[in-house]
């Protein structure tokens, strides 16, 4: 199936989301069951480990976001591809959304555990820049008047960005960080203990499949978008046309 | 196994987590539903207006 195609595009997400949104439920039931009736309390953190099974997964999805727009930007520079820009643009806020919650959920756990909400560390700092990127991401998209334009500019732009996905990866295992390092994706293997590992797994389940059910509805919103202003400047080009001839008379 | 009305002295960190991102997930499917009305509205005006697609126009529609 040739999804470059707009129309193509749009008759098979329509078929699509509804099964999407389906799982979605499904997975955030299953979830959320798991987090509050299954999964015990941390040993050190009591019960705010509860508030991991949102964070993990916000922040996972707030630097897949940023992946999926720095490759779609490579497919609107690279391969002109009619749906990449699309994609990107749809996907910034919703990037966006996700860092935000990473960062607030981040912050209201931190108060009872480091006894703070705030430090400016290597991973915190790292996450506020994703944020901003995606802030001015929006802002560049919204300053310019013509897609095509803006989004050769936000292409650049993420790429230029995703030089930040890295150290946001690895900063805490380049510095000293009071954020902790990585425990679920290791190379030995995660040291999470599977009681509090599976329901973080269907959690984070249950958000990349929200994240994929949003981001296809902003990008049919996005298709729509393109439709609607091809047919105004047709319109207006159709009514200067017919204006002409009054005019010369 | 912890309940859950029963989250411990931090209760209220943990309930404003999820409330804040179900606010947060909610506004984001507002937004999308309200843009999509949006959007929707002002073709289908345009499409009462006469004003056709290309690919709509019964001349390209016969092309296929």
């Amino acid at each position: 199936m040739d999804l470059a195609n707009p129309t193509r595009f749009m008759s098979f997400s329509g078929r699509l989301l509804p099964w999407l949104g389906g799982a979605c439920a499904l997975a955030f039931a299953a979830g959320l069951y798991l987090t509050f009736f299954v999964a015990p309390d941390d040993y050190q953190q009591g019960a705010t480990v509860k508030i991991m099974f949102l964070h993990v997964p916000a922040a996972w999805l707030a630097m897949m976001c940023y992946s999926i727009m720095a490759i779609s930007a490579l497919g609107t520079l690279v391969w002109k591809h009619p749906l990449a820009d699309v994609s990107a643009r749809a996907a910034a806020p919703i990037g966006a959304a996700f860092t935000f919650l990473s960062l607030v959920t981040g912050s209201l756990w931190g108060k009872p555990m480091w006894g703070t909400y705030w430090v400016w560390d290597a991973r915190l700092t790292s996450v506020l820049v994703l944020f901003v990127m995606y802030l001015g991401l929006i802002a560049l998209w919204r300053t310019m008047e013509d897609p095509i334009r803006a989004g050769k500019a936000a292409a650049v732009l993420t790429l230029v960005g995703a030089v930040n996905l890295p150290i946001i990866k690895f900063s805490v295992d380049w510095w000293n960080t009071l954020h902790q390092p990585a425990s679920v994706m290791r190379l030995d293997g995660p040291t999470i203990h599977p009681t509090i590992l599976w329901p973080l797994l269907t959690m984070a389940l249950a958000f990349t499949l929200l994240f994929l059910v949003m981001h296809l509805m902003a990008m049919r919103n996005e298709i729509l978008r393109r439709r609607l202003r091809t047919l105004q400047l047709g319109a207006a080009g159709t009514r200067v046309a017919a204006a002409r001839p009054q005019a010369a008379e | 196994m912890t309940g859950l009305l029963d989250l411990g002295p931090h209760a209220g960190f943990i309930f404003a987590c999820y409330a804040i991102t179900l606010a947060t997930v909610a506004g984001l499917f507002a937004w999308l539903a309200a843009d999509r009305k949006a959007l929707t509205a002002a073709l289908a005006k345009l499409e009462a207006d006469g004003v056709r697609r290309r690919s709509n126009t019964p001349a390209s529609g016969e092309r296929g």
